[in-house]
């Protein structure tokens, strides 16, 4: 073959334009998606009109103001909260939810019966599909204050008062993680068993002719060999941990704003910021210090990933 | 291989086993008791309820609350019209153009490999955040009430291209390309004849999770859509959940009778609309649930 890489660029551009062409749409997508709104966070340091016909005119023409958007932000007291409640969620999230994936994959591999083992499998993963505002009707049927399961039926039998859970912020810590756990568990668990399908059956023959007990093979082998693939999710979520599951906070919540103190997060700060007070410019910059720390750890975590495992690092 | 461990060779006590399967029927329980707890309380008589609260199995039966909802038939089809539109354009859409960016970024002769991996993966690192992203789809596109929002945003994702373009590269050996081009066919013959016929486990996988994405999608209808002609099934329901008046209920009379008795079916209406917009998905659940897993290992596995 004739070697390619003395060729110029234009040479290659046109030797591989058919693949230009097989790539356009995805890139004209990700440039309205992705990249033009890059363009478009430098609103966090405008002062944002619309006073010109035309989307960039006004990004351009908008008079600059500095950090001042982020002056509010930083002193209206709610970054400090919003940024509190984003990363001590995740983070219960990330543990309570690795617990319990590795805890059902491991389960359910303990099932000797395939077909039950199945069956299990496929209820706990069902959660996953319903959307959040199916699974907000499913919580307000538990929590209404009139009618709810929880005041009406569990709440008497134990002989206490109703609460009206969409008005107390202090039940909603356990009662999102609750519904985050609902939601996941299966999913997360499809994961781990993938893992553990994986793992070189030798060694669990080699440890039964040796005498180790089911408990030991688990501590002993199936523990140490997931234990590669539980740091790696974990480090890709915390590169994460500065975003929420929008739909999360604000459907099963109902976007009550009594709650907030112990329900909003970024994600839904910068939504209601921008969709109720119409401060674009503040919302922008909460949006923009999302993006900025949520990048910085994002590549933290992906070094870190490649130093464990370079096969599961995204680049 | 795993069968011969875990049934052949070894079992575990029977106590273990008795309590693994007591947890299981636990957790069981408790990932399907909210559904049908939605959907007692949507089969329940309004008037039983005010009286005891919520419960698991209806006192009394009535069908008034889907008669209320459905009394807004054509809002609910047009709902359901609109959730599959965007659906099946959605998924097409965004698995064909997925799987075309996706191939060539497989081919390790193609020069520009890296630096297109570099502009799919970047998206996932970094973002403008959202003000500036709904007022591209506002200011510059113009899209609101329209139906661009709805689809487009959820088209691309850079895993899925990460996803298929490892299960390419995975899958078709270099050497079944390289023959292709020997006898003459073209990159553009070979993609659409060869690459895509031998993806269709990557391509079906990668199909389903956006399939899911959009059909559960209220979001994008939340930010762009005040239109009810555009509200689909998701959003439907959710504005159902603010506020049951979004239906339009009007032509529902109610006999007097009744009326003095009962209330109107507020709060089954709303368990009513939401089985109405979960049931589809959960139905054809038993259907495509080892897809999903199949396509979740696909993932996982070697992202």
């Amino acid at each position: 073959m004739v070697p390619r890489k003395h060729k110029g660029l234009l040479y290659n551009v046109w030797r591989w334009r058919a693949f230009f062409v097989l790539m356009l749409p995805a890139i004209v997508v990700l440039l309205i998606n992705n990249y033009i709104p890059m363009l478009g966070a430098v609103i966090a340091f405008k002062n944002i009109k619309y006073s010109y016909p035309g989307f960039i005119r006004n990004l351009l023409e908008s008079p600059w103001v500095g950090f001042r958007n982020f002056e509010f932000l930083f002193k209206s007291g709610s970054s400090w909260l919003i940024t509190r409640n984003t990363l001590l969620y995740n983070f219960t999230f990330m543990v309570i939810g690795t617990i319990l994936a590795v805890f059902f994959a491991i389960m359910i591999n303990e099932v000797t019966n395939k077909r039950v083992a199945k069956v299990y499998q496929n209820i706990i993963f069902l959660p996953y599909f319903i959307s959040y505002v199916g699974i907000a009707s499913c919580v307000y049927a538990f929590l209404s204050y009139d009618s709810g399961l929880v005041n009406r039926t569990i709440l008497p039998m134990l002989g206490l008062e109703p609460v009206d859970w969409y008005s107390q912020p202090k039940y909603w810590p356990l009662i999102l993680n609750v519904v985050c756990q609902w939601k996941w568990a299966g999913y997360n668990s499809v994961m781990y068993l993938a893992a553990i399908s994986g793992i070189d059956q030798t060694y669990y023959e080699a440890a039964i002719i040796d005498g180790a007990s089911h408990w030991q093979r688990i501590r002993y082998i199936t523990l140490p060999m997931l234990k590669p693939f539980i740091i790696i999710i974990n480090l890709l979520a915390l590169g994460r941990i500065f975003y929420s599951d929008f739909g999360l906070f604000f459907q099963t919540t109902m976007n009550s704003g009594m709650l907030y103190p112990s329900t909003i997060v970024i994600d839904t700060y910068v939504y209601n910021a921008m969709a109720t007070t119409g401060d674009f410019g503040m919302s922008a910059a909460a949006g923009l210090y999302q993006a900025l720390i949520g990048f910085v750890l994002v590549l933290s975590a992906n070094s870190l990933v490649r130093k464990i495992s370079p096969d599961n690092a995204i680049f | 291989m795993k069968k011969k461990y875990s049934a052949a060779l070894d079992r575990s006590p029977p106590w273990a086993r008795r309590v693994t399967h007591v947890l299981f029927a636990f957790v069981c329980v408790a990932c399907l008791f909210p559904i049908l707890l939605v959907f007692a309380i949507s089969i329940s008589d309004e008037a039983t309820i005010a009286q005891h609260g919520y419960e698991i199995i209806p006192r009394m039966l009535s069908s008034r609350s889907y008669e209320y909802v459905l009394s807004d038939f054509q809002q609910i089809m047009r709902g359901y019209m609109v959730s599959i539109t965007i659906t099946v354009i959605g998924t097409v859409l965004g698995t064909l153009i997925t799987a075309m960016i996706a191939y060539p970024l497989s081919r390790t002769d193609f020069p520009f490999r890296r630096h297109f991996t570099f502009f799919v993966a970047f998206t996932m690192l970094f973002n403008g955040g959202l003000v500036p992203w709904y007022l591209v789809y506002v200011k510059m596109l113009g899209a609101k009430n329209t139906i661009i929002p709805l689809i487009m945003p959820l088209l691309i994702n850079g895993f899925n291209v990460i996803i298929l373009r490892t299960f390419i590269s995975a899958n078709i050996h270099p050497a079944i390309i390289e023959s292709a081009i020997i006898d003459g066919a073209g990159e553009l013959q070979i993609f659409f004849k060869m690459v895509l016929p031998l993806s269709v486990t990557g391509l079906a996988a990668v199909a389903l999770l956006v399939s899911l994405n959009y059909w559960n999608d209220w979001y994008n209808a939340l930010l762009f859509i005040d239109t009810k002609k555009l509200f689909p099934l998701q959003f439907l329901m959710y504005r159902v959940n603010i506020s049951i008046q979004v239906l339009n209920t009007s032509s529902f009379i109610p006999d007097a009778a009744a009326n003095a008795r009962t209330r109107l079916p507020n709060e089954t209406a709303r368990m009513a609309m939401s089985i109405l917009g979960i049931g589809p998905i959960v139905l054809a659940y038993p259907f495509l649930q080892k897809y999903f897993v199949r396509g979740l290992t696909l993932g996982s596995v070697k992202g």
